[in-house]
Order: structure tokens, then C-alpha cells, then sequence
């Protein structure tokens, strides 16, 4: 119930517009008012309530019945203030990516709310949306699909601006591109080069460019790095951190290396099988974590330091991750966890702070979805 | 279906002391139509009964060109091996006959692919594939083999194995998968295993458990293992000693606790520095700067050169030998050796 509770609190807190049908012109203009105001650093620029996907599962050719489905987001919840990273972490199948999905609005949410500046763009439409849609952007996973082959990087970069003319008039866009490939550190005469000319790392220097040619707010990077050589990777991470200062960006940061996600993130989010299993700041979550999962997570990284290795306790979990489409009852890790008990099995447990760690000045007080939360610390060595 | 007749040529298991495998100035090049590309420039290592060693490198380092020229699964052409030689057991490799070869691959020396699904056959079930191990090697019945094939399942520890024998690869998860892949390599008790990054495909904590399996199954049956990864962490958990690799030939080798300590080479170094901590918050990483070079032209000197922050005028027109890491009485550098014109200046810096 605590959650339901603080969420109602904080829906009502923001201007709250989803209940509201946008058909008319008025109220559509007052949307895009609000969604090309500035909002103050530190502020919530995102906001996510009980995100919901499922996937239909559907039997038959002629007559498709729907026999189930694969709940790949069940109730996400999370706030992304301006100006910082916000981390989201887990292996495969877990959701991440369908989240960034959901939150650039490719995907239609079965349920819940995402409000940009407190304007829900799941209900948005029209003119609101591709305002919205502006000042969202993506950086994709593999610079090599992700980049039209018979395309220039010219093309590639200046497309956004078919779509969205006011931001940069025609006679204007060699330039502003040229600027951009400047920007993130490639030789601007390369404007008129096709894709295969350039390496993993450039594709990816390419690929964040074009993110940043509507001058967004907001870019949800879905394992930007994960394709990249270990010494491109460190060149990229650097580029988006200072991008990120210069350009004043929020970021949504989605990837499965736990040591990558630390450096960037400002917060992080743990994820297990389409639901938030702890979330905090990164000291809270490396240092602090006390949900099992993160636990286990954690101590499986290998560290490249082989003393440091020595102290460390490791825990191994037994097993895969279930499928999404038949999640356990009550909480969902509770298949794998050790510390699982039969109330684990009947109540899902709520993301909040745990009850022992309330209302105590501790960096274990921060939000876990267990029912036996506890500190402990695998990163360190002993 | 043809049985490979029992093999004479390497005497199995034997207490000789030499190492188990050893490579020697391997040269493999592939003739494309741009030209000639140089993928492994003389490489030498060398594997013993019982122990890990780590190739590490990035894409295009030619780690993986040279462990395919061990299994002799090069495709020649367009591939060819100027110079070399690969003695397994004291014997070249090289100049045996594709007769000998084919009974020293699999029996002797398997190997274990990044991309399990791919390296498995969808339409056949996963006992049959296992089976065909002891059916082609060692001749057995189809039933025999399919329950030699449960109990391979059960040493890699596949939960209820004789339920999910007449599975297909499609139906495991890819930890499983890749289990499958290990139990296949495993099946005829090789000498040693080539594993070219076992892990890269797979979660975090699915990693742990599939890498523990390995190191478990390697001691159990004291075989040598070369773990091909670019992950410095998963080197650090495992292996006995490294050779880092670098367009085509190996720039540093170390035993693993002291190479981290302190490389001795300035791409190591650069490796390690540009990599982010898992227990604390870093400040702006280091990158390495510039760009893996390309195979077709590569920089005359050292390779590293263009990227190096300590390259001199020598390192531009000199290749750089695999000089031996040695200072008096400091026994911790014994079997450590790096091929920079400066390795003491970064040794110590």
C-alpha cells in the first residue's frame, strides 16, 4: 500500500492532463506550452508511474486467440530529475529495453502513465506528441544495423530535420551537421561518407550525433557501449559525460555492465523480470544494496583485479531467469533466492523503503522490493 | 557413418615434461582482394597439463585467427600459413596429414564457441549431437551413446538430463546451451580446450556459474585451457598467465596477479586504466586514443605506435621484440615479457 499511496500523492502534485482527451486545439497548444518549457535542473523531467507491457501471446492462424501473455514491464515506477543519468540495470529478458521503448513511444503502454513535464505521453497526439517526440531521442545498441548503409552521414544526421523544419531552416543544415560531427569528435569533411567507411566507435560517435540534432532534453541510450572494444568504450563514455554538461541533458542510461552503468549514473535502478527490484543513488546501490538480486548481481561481476577478487564473497545463483510469460507468485526472484520463505510466495513485495531502514539517516534507506531486505556489502573486498 | 580408428600419433597423457601445446612464430594471412591482411604476425605461446592460459585482445587482435589455426579450422584459402609451426605434444600440427589431424581434433583438442546457438544444430536434438561424439569416435550403438550423452549432461550439471535429452537447442536457455557446448568438448577427455569467449554471450550471474563449471571441469580432469576473451574480469577470475595480443602479435605476457599489478606495456596499461570500477565512483575514464589499426595497413614500427603516449622516434621504425621482463633479484618477473622498446620506464611509471 505504500507505494500506491506516495504515487497518488504525487499525480496529484503534477498538472495531470491524461483524464483529459486532447481533441481540441486549445488544450493541444497548452500541451505543447508546457512541454517547450524549460524545467529547472534538478527538477523531475520524467516522471513514470505503473508502467505496464504485455505482449500478446496468441494461438491460431485464421481465428488468433489470445492464450496468454509475456508481461515483459509489470509496473515500473521512476523518476528522472534534469541534468542527471539515471542507470537502469538487469539481464536479458528483464525489460529494460522495452522500457526505453515504451518511453520514446514506439510501443503503446498497456497501462500506466509517463508524464514529459507533467503533459502523460502515452494519451498525447498530434502537433503535442512530435513535440514530445523532439525532445526525446535514442541511442541505439549496434552502430552497424542501426545506421542506413546507403545512406551519407550527412543524410543520416540531417533527417531528424525533415521532420522537425523549425529547428534547422533548409538552406542551414550542412552547416549545423557539420557542427554536430564536430561535436562528438569526427572530421566535419566526412559529411558526404557512407557508414561502412567508419569503425564500431565512430558509427556510435554518428549515432549520437543524430541523437542530439533536435537539441533534446532527454536521450535514452539503450547499451550504447555494449558493441564497442574495451579502449573505444572509454572514448565514447567520455564523449556522452561531457555532451551531457555541455548540452544539458538528461540521460536514460540502460545496460547490463554493472561497472560501465557506476561510472555514468548519478542513480541507478535494479531490474528483475519486468519490475523494479531496488532503486537509488549509486553509492546507495553499489555500496548499500539490500535486495538479494542486486546482491547477487553485484558479486557475479568479475572484477580485473585479481587480489581484489580474494576477499570478495560471491554468491551464485542457481537456475535462469523464469520466462515473463509465467512469472512466479509473490515476488518474482523468489525461484532463485536464498532467502526465499513462504511469505515470498504469497505477497508480491512493494518497492519502498524498507520498514527496519525507515526514518534511519543510513544509505541502506533507500527503496527495495523485498520483504527481507538487508545490507550487504559484495563490491569490497573484506 | 565412418569411425575415426583409434589414434597412435600423440602418445595420450603421458608424464613428458614438455608443454602440452606450444605455437611457434605463427604467421596466418588471408588473401582479399584490397590485399594482403596480416592477422597474426608471429605469435608464440605455449599451454601446459593443468593450466589456463588467457589470450586477450579486441576485435581484430587475431586471438581468435590463431586459436582457429590450432583447431585447423581455417579456411586455406583464403587463409595461409606462411610460417610456423604448432607442436602438440613435440609434434607439428602443421605438417601432419588432415587424416592425423581429424583425430587429434576432438579427441585430443576441442573446442568451445562464443555463440552457442549457432555453433549447435537446430533440427537435431541435443542427445543425438552429443552422442555422434561417441558414435563417430569411439563407435558406440545409438543407444549406448545417448546414455553416455545423459551423463555428459549430468557432469555439467543440466537439470534433469535424462528428461531433456531428446530436447532441441532451441528449448535451453543459453547458460544451458552453452553447458551443452562444454559437455560436447568434454566428451572424449581432450588434453586440452580452446574456448573462445564461453561467456561473452551470456548474463552476469549466468556467466559466474558457466565460467565456475569450466574451471571446475578443467582441474577435475587436469586439462589445459585457452580462454580467448576481451573481459579483463573474467581473465582475472581464471587464468593462470596472459598474453595480451595487439594486431597480430602478442605485446605483453605475464603470469595474471602481476600483470595487473603492473604492466609492462603501455596498451595493457591503457586497458586497464580505461576500464570503470564496480567499487567506486571514478573520475573521467582514460581512453586509449585513436583506433584499433586496420589489418591491411599496419603502422611500420610498433603497431601501437599512433595511439601510444609514450611513443618515440625508435618505436615509429622499429618492431619491437618480445624482450624478456627481468631486473636482478626481483623473482616476481620471472615469465614476464613485453614487446615495448620502453617496458622499464612503463614497468615503473
Amino acid at each position: 500500500m505504500a507505494e500506491l499511496s506516495k504515487n497518488d500523492e504525487q499525480q496529484d502534485a503534477t498538472p495531470n492532463v491524461s483524464d483529459v482527451e486532447i481533441v481540441d486545439a486549445a488544450s493541444e497548444t497548452e500541451a505543447v506550452a508546457a512541454i517547450e518549457a524549460p524545467v529547472e535542473r534538478g527538477e523531475p523531467i520524467l516522471q513514470v508511474r505503473n508502467l505496464v507491457k504485455h505482449f500478446p501471446l496468441t494461438r491460431g492462424i485464421l481465428f488468433k486467440k489470445q492464450v496468454g501473455a509475456v508481461k515483459a514491464v509489470d509496473g515500473v515506477s521512476f523518476d528522472l530529475y534534469q541534468g542527471e543519468t539515471l542507470g537502469i540495470v538487469g539481464e536479458s529478458g528483464c525489460g529494460k529495453s522495452t522500457v526505453a521503448k515504451l518511453l520514446m513511444n514506439l510501443e503503446r503502454a498497456t497501462a500506466g502513465e509517463i508524464f514529459y513535464k507533467g503533459q502523460d505521453i502515452t494519451t498525447l497526439s498530434g502537433r503535442a506528441l512530435k513535440s514530445v517526440r523532439r525532445n526525446i531521442q535514442m541511442v541505439f545498441q549496434d552502430p552497424y544495423t542501426s545506421l542506413n548503409p546507403r545512406m551519407t552521414v550527412g543524410d543520416i544526421i540531417g533527417e531528424p530535420y525533415d521532420i522537425h523544419p523549425e529547428v534547422a531552416p533548409k538552406g542551414d543544415r550542412r552547416r549545423k551537421v557539420q557542427e554536430l560531427l564536430d561535436v562528438v569528435g569526427l572530421n566535419p569533411e566526412y559529411i558526404n561518407r557512407y557508414p561502412h567507411q567508419f569503425s564500431g566507435g565512430q558509427r556510435q560517435r554518428i549515432g549520437i550525433a543524430r541523437g542530439l540534432a533536435l537539441n533534446p532534453e532527454i536521450i535514452i541510450c539503450d547499451e550504447p557501449v555494449s558493441a564497442l572494444d574495451v579502449s573505444v568504450q572509454a572514448q565514447v563514455i567520455n564523449l556522452m559525460e561531457r555532451l551531457q554538461d555541455e548540452f544539458n541533458l538528461s540521460y536514460i542510461f540502460i545496460a547490463h555492465d554493472l561497472s560501465i552503468v557506476r561510472h555514468i549514473s548519478d542513480r541507478v535502478g535494479v531490474m528483475y523480470l519486468g519490475k523494479i527490484a531496488e532503486i537509488g543513488s549509486d553509492e546507495q546501490i553499489y555500496d548499500h544494496p539490500t535486495h538479494p538480486y542486486t546482491q547477487a548481481l553485484l558479486s557475479a561481476v568479475p572484477v580485473p583485479d585479481p587480489e581484489a577478487r580474494e576477499g570478495r564473497e560471491r554468491i551464485i545463483l542457481s537456475g535462469d531467469v523464469p520466462s515473463p510469460a509465467n512469472p512466479p507468485s509473490g515476488c518474482r526472484f523468489r525461484t532463485r533466492c536464498w532467502k526465499a520463505q513462504d511469505k515470498c510466495a504469497e505477497e508480491a513485495p512493494l518497492l519502498a523503503i524498507p520498514e527496519r531502514f525507515k526514518g534511519a539517516d543510513t544509505p541502506a534507506a533507500h527503496e527495495s522490493a523485498c520483504h527481507f531486505a538487508e545490507e550487504k556489502d559484495v563490491v569490497h573486498a573484506a | 557413418m565412418t569411425v575415426i580408428e583409434e589414434v597412435s600419433v600423440p602418445s595420450p597423457r603421458e608424464g613428458d615434461d614438455g608443454p602440452l601445446l606450444e605455437v611457434r612464430d605463427l604467421h596466418v594471412q588471408f588473401h582479399t582482394r584490397e590485399g594482403v591482411v596480416k592477422a597474426v604476425n608471429g605469435v608464440n605461446y605455449s599451454v601446459n597439463a593443468g593450466e589456463t592460459l588467457a589470450v586477450l585482445g579486441e576485435s581484430g587482435s587475431g586471438k581468435s585467427v590463431t586459436a582457429q589455426a590450432i583447431m585447423g579450422i581455417l579456411d586455406m584459402p583464403p587463409a595461409t600459413i606462411p610460417e610456423g609451426e604448432i607442436l602438440f605434444r613435440g609434434q607439428d600440427m602443421l605438417k601432419m596429414s588432415g587424416e592425423e589431424r581429424r583425430k587429434i581434433r576432438g579427441r585430443r583438442i576441442a573446442m568451445i564457441f562464443q555463440d552457442a546457438l549457432s555453433s549447435l544444430n537446430p533440427v537435431l536434438s541435443v542427445g543425438y549431437q552429443l552422442g555422434e561424439m561417441f558414435r563417430v569416435h569411439h563407435g558406440l550403438s545409438k543407444k549406448d551413446a545417448k546414455a553416455k550423452a545423459i551423463e555428459l549432461m549430468d557432469r555439467v550439471k543440466i537439470p534433469a538430463a535424462a528428461a531433456r535429452v531428446d530436447d532441441y537447442p532451441h528449448q535451453f536457455s543459453g547458460g544451458m546451451r552453452q553447458r551443452i557446448m562444454i559437455a560436447m568438448a568434454l566428451a572424449l577427455e581432450p588434453d586440452l580446450i580452446i574456448a573462445d569467449e564461453p561467456t561473452t554471450a551470456l548474463d552476469v550471474t549466468v556467466q559466474a556459474q558457466v565460467m565456475d563449471l569450466l574451471s571446475e571441469l578443467q582441474r577435475e580432469y587436469n586439462m589445459g585451457l585457452i580462454l580467448i576473451t576481451h573481459d579483463l574480469g573474467v581473465v582475472a577470475d581464471v587464468a593462470d598467465k596472459i598474453a595480451v595480443m595487439y594486431a597480430g602479435r602478442i605485446v605483453e605476457r605475464a603470469p595474471v596477479n602481476e600483470l595487473y599489478k603492473r604492466p609492462a606495456h603501455p596498451y595493457t596499461r591503457g586497458l586497464l586504466d580505461s576500464i570503470p570500477r564496480l567499487d567506486q565512483k571514478g573520475q573521467e575514464l582514460y581512453a586509449i586514443k585513436g583506433l584499433p589499426p586496420n589489418l591491411l595497413h599496419v603502422p611500420t614500427g610498433c603497431a601501437f605506435n599512433p595511439r601510444c603516449p609514450k611513443a618515440q622516434d625508435i618505436c615509429r621504425t622499429d618492431i619491437p621484440d618480445l624482450f624478456p621482463v627481468t631486473e636482478q633479484d626481483r623473482s616476481e618477473l620471472v615469465g614476464r615479457a613485453s614487446a615495448c622498446h620502453f617496458w622499464k620506464e612503463t614497468l615503473h611509471g
